[in-house]
């Protein structure tokens, strides 16, 4: 009799074991589909609502070149706020950045990838370029690399639902920023967004944009 | 049937625990993870990684005195040079040097042979003129005293 509780006991502790040490399963992601809200606020004029949409600005690119927000016009893109000396999340967000740039690069050549530095004292046009080219970003076709006036990065950074302000906190490396990666379609209205250093959050945020992407009534 | 308990709790905490450097692991993703990544792989270009580096191998001495330190010049990582200046860990004891970086010797399928604290003491005598060096204020943004 004994030793039966005795084996019983082992059995059981088996079990929490398996349980405790096992892989755990956290399920399928839901997946919005190509159905994405509008972000931001909206307000109704005569009838017709009106949506957020980001704001008219012009920066230098990391081949020199100035560009502006309307030569987005009719183009999807995703958008995240760095710096290239960050010590702390950027690398990550960049790293997942560079995952998209990897999944759409064959299928969705029309979207690009903004990166906008919120470090333009450190972070010259040279600057990015290098850093660019480190990342094996060859052309500033897809993927830009902008810089310029502080303000108006900071300004941009807000129109966008993505936090940054200077910080003192020596580990923040001078900055603190949200880290989001922030998905817009043609009309400049932002559709939907990932914490940038979550791998899961972003591999949702693929989908969602490929969803978006695939579906022909989103196109043009 | 105590001792049975007893040995079947060690058991439980043994299998649980089967990773080796728990507080290296823990030290590298507070400290390391967010450059180096979790995966030891680095940014591309940009980063250096440390999975499969050949300067873990080439440049063992200088681990600890890295990670302690930090480093402002380029470096060379399996043939490719990387410029980024890293930031030093001057609040690491010399026993979580020892325990990150043998979780960074052995991480990853990296087979680096694991430092003994006399090791990485050693090291750390051999370097301690990096600290004037490394841990003067860089500029405004303090980058390189971070953390």
């Amino acid at each position: 009799m004994r030793s039966s509780w005795t084996a019983l006991l082992i059995l059981g502790l088996c079990y929490v074991f398996a349980v405790a040490c096992g892989s755990s399963n956290d399920g399928t992601s839901k997946h919005a589909g190509h159905v994405l809200p509008v972000i931001g606020e909206r307000e109704v004029v005569n009838g017709d609502t009106v949506y957020h949409t980001i704001g008219d600005w012009s920066f230098y690119r990391q081949d020199s070149a100035l560009v502006t927000e309307d030569m987005l016009a009719g183009t999807p893109y995703v958008v995240d706020f760095f710096f290239t000396s960050c010590p702390t999340i950027c690398p990550r967000v960049t790293q997942n950045m560079l995952r998209l740039e990897e999944h759409f690069r064959g299928t969705h050549p029309e979207l690009k990838l903004i990166s906008f530095t919120i470090d333009p004292k450190r972070d010259s046009v040279g600057h990015l370029r290098n850093y660019s080219r480190n990342l094996g970003v060859e052309t500033a076709d897809r993927w830009w690399f902008l810089t310029g006036d502080k303000a108006a990065l900071y300004g941009i950074a807000d129109d966008y639902f993505s936090v940054a302000m200077e910080s003192t906190d020596p580990a923040s490396g001078g900055f603190d920023h949200s880290g989001r990666i922030l998905f817009v379609d043609g009309q400049g209205q932002v559709r939907a967004f990932a914490n940038g250093t979550d791998a899961a959050e972003v591999n949702d945020l693929i989908e969602d944009i490929e969803g978006f992407l695939n579906d022909s009534a989103n196109r043009g | 049937m105590v001792a049975l308990l007893l040995a079947l709790g060690g058991v439980l905490l043994y299998g649980c625990d089967q990773r080796t450097y728990i507080q290296g692991e823990r030290i590298y993703e507070y400290k390391c993870a967010n450059c180096h990544m979790s995966s030891g792989e680095g940014l591309l270009g940009n980063i250096p990684p440390l999975a499969g580096a050949d300067w873990l191998q080439r440049r063992r001495g200088d681990i600890a005195c890295i990670i302690r330190y930090g480093y402002r010049d380029s470096i060379i990582v399996n043939g490719i040079r990387y410029g980024a200046p890293m930031a030093g860990h001057p609040e690491l004891s010399n026993t979580e040097i020892t325990n990150v970086a043998n979780y960074i010797l052995t991480a990853w399928y990296n087979s680096y042979e694991p430092m003994s604290p006399q090791e990485v003491t050693a090291s750390l005598v051999a370097c301690e003129d990096w600290e004037k060096v490394t841990l003067e204020p860089q500029d405004s943004l303090g980058m390189l005293i971070a953390h």
